[in-house]
């Protein structure tokens, strides 16, 4: 029998206590961290709050459904911003998201070994572009070319469609909301195809050689068994273009034509809430003006958490429904 | 090598004959000579790295998908050659079915992981599909415990169930031959009985070749048995005469543990 003297187990105590303290002050350390994020939420949107006050006394909720945003007049309503940034993600998205696919599948199924890397090198390095580089391109390069090329065949040809007809009516300008909606597509492009391709490839290899193995072809393996799989980190990818849809500023600024009222036409000019706080903040006066561009700063904040939310939401929805 | 033999006059489904199999620059598997009889099982055994798993998935090409993997010679399956660049690789995969190490349920119902495959070469009614899916599900003796779950997902299963559920999807597209890779060497002693019992079952419909690490169930379930090592097909013989009298010295040393 070997009874440890007391002698021998008080180095070991103070030495767990040393652990128990170092453990507990990492603890502590790291949670602050974590709760300054918190903090610095919560602190936006309380001083977002407070700049908008007057504005939001001044017009209550109708400041979201009123169309008019007269500086002169000092009446304002987010609804021409609202539209038009919710307009140009959504076009945005219907661009992006397919192709985004498409390129995320080419990258991980099909593409050729001594191609791939190349390939999703150069895709990662498009979203590193700045968006002010964007912007220029789009409204010095391919605005021009698009009210050249693009607007005057889309009009001919679908200008006289019922209902559709419409969005494709008034001058062929080049700027507009269409125009900012391929610009946005073009940068979130690269961020949906990255996420889709790293969700691709955690696809079991095993799993895609079952399905192979059965006599699939790439289209069914991809349908039936990738997508499926990897529906949640799918819907994420979207959903994280949308976010940045919603709150890029510069290049949509730049293509949008930034005249603040609601046109049916997808060639027309519009604005969005991004766009409108960069171009008015330098120049507005303090009063009713300063805060109704805070509260449509408060909107896009509330914006971008309800689609995150609603994202959540799916992803959990989908997530108990299958039980994968 | 010698000729190939046809052990026991037995014709063969598959004919191997001077099979090479590449990885890169690495020489995978060494002119490999071989027949697989028809409506036996076959097996494959041989310490980790000899190429029995290369050999099986050079049966329904699974190394198409990897770039880099080659293999030359010949494959005969109705005598015609499956290596040929001109084979329909999506029709050889239907014919020549494949369970996997793991179980590989898909991401969907236990009914759909069945009818996915079938639905792909066939159309049929939906009480058709539901005869196949039931006949199937028999076939790998799961009907019993799954028959009032059928909706749900095939994750849902334990690991044996999952492995049968995999049989069961195999057999479903009603291909000729089964290859079945170590299918079951993620399973416990139960399962494990299970899926030997319904492989003896199965031999009276399908040619089935296994690659095992577990030379008690080469020698529980097979006919035939090919012992492999380091890439070249080594001894291959009736399963008897495999494990009573081994014709060569290394088939020996290793049935007995001497080495592997």
């Amino acid at each position: 029998m070997n009874t440890p003297s007391p002698a021998v187990i008080d180095p070991q105590m103070a030495r767990i206590r040393t652990f128990r303290l170092q453990d507990m002050l990492f603890h502590r350390t790291t949670q602050v961290f974590a709760l300054v994020v918190l903090l610095a939420l919560v602190g936006i949107l309380i001083s977002l709050t407070i700049e908008a006050w007057p504005s939001l006394v001044k017009f209550g909720p109708e400041f979201l459904w009123t169309n008019i945003w007269s500086v002169p007049d000092d009446e304002y309503g987010a609804l021409a911003a609202i539209y038009g940034t919710v307009v140009t993600s959504v076009l945005a998205l219907l661009i992006a998201v397919p192709i985004s696919f498409g390129i995320a599948l080419f990258l991980t199924e099909t593409c050729p070994v001594w191609l791939r890397r190349p390939l999703g090198t150069a895709i990662e390095l498009l979203a590193g572009v700045p968006s002010i580089v964007y912007g220029i391109w789009g409204l010095f390069i391919f605005a021009p070319l698009f009210a050249e090329y693009i607007q005057p065949p889309l009009q001919a040809w679908l200008g006289d469609v019922p209902v559709i007809g419409g969005w494709f009516a008034g001058p062929p300008i080049g700027v507009g909301i269409l125009t900012a909606s391929i610009v946005l597509s073009l940068m979130v492009i690269p961020f949906i195809a990255s996420v889709m391709r790293d969700v691709f490839e955690t696809v079991p290899p095993v799993l895609k050689e079952s399905a192979y193995g059965i006599g699939c072809t790439t289209w069914e393996v991809v349908r039936n068994i990738v997508l499926p799989y990897t529906r949640v980190g799918v819907i994420g990818g979207i959903m994280l273009g949308l976010g940045r849809a919603l709150g890029e500023t510069m290049a949509v600024t730049f293509v949008i034509g930034n005249a603040n009222r609601i046109v049916g036409s997808l060639f027309a000019p519009g604005t969005s809430i991004a766009s409108t706080l960069a171009n008015e903040f330098g120049e507005a006066d303090p009063g009713l003006h300063i805060a109704s561009l805070f509260a449509l700063g408060l909107i896009l904040f509330v914006l971008s958490f309800v689609v995150l939310a609603i994202s959540r939401w799916l992803i959990a929805r989908s997530v108990g429904k299958e039980g994968v | 090598m010698p000729d190939p033999i046809v052990p026991n006059g037995s014709p063969a489904a598959l004919q191997i004959r001077n099979l090479d199999f590449y990885y890169g620059d690495f020489k995978g598997l060494k002119n490999v000579n071989i027949d697989i009889a028809h409506k036996k099982v076959t097996a494959f055994i041989g310490p980790s790295g000899c190429g029995k798993s290369t050999l099986l998935r050079t049966f329904n090409r699974m190394y198409d998908l990897y770039p880099g993997q080659r293999a030359e010679g010949e494959i005969l399956f109705h005598g015609k050659n499956l290596l040929d660049k001109k084979q329909d690789v999506n029709m050889v995969r239907a014919k020549i079915g494949m369970v996997f190490q793991k179980p590989t349920p898909f991401p969907m119902t236990i009914y759909e992981n069945i009818a996915f495959g079938v639905r792909l070469y066939e159309n049929m009614s939906k009480a058709a599909m539901d005869d196949r899916v039931e006949w199937a599900l028999n076939k790998a003796a799961l009907w019993g415990e799954v028959k009032d779950k059928l909706n749900q997902s095939g994750l849902s299963l334990s690991g044996g169930q999952q492995q049968r559920l995999c049989i069961a999807r195999a057999v479903a597209v009603k291909p000729e031959v089964v290859l079945l890779d170590e299918p079951t060497s993620a399973l416990d002693p139960i399962s494990t009985a299970k899926v030997e019992e319904l492989i003896n079952e199965l031999k009276s419909e399908y040619t089935i070749a296994i690659v095992t690490h577990n030379m008690q169930q080469a020698a529980r379930i097979s006919d035939f048995t090919a012992f492999m090592y380091l890439g070249e097909l080594i001894e291959f013989n009736e399963t008897g005469t495999i494990f009573m009298r081994p014709g060569k010295k290394q088939t020996e040393d290793y049935i007995t543990g001497r080495f592997g």
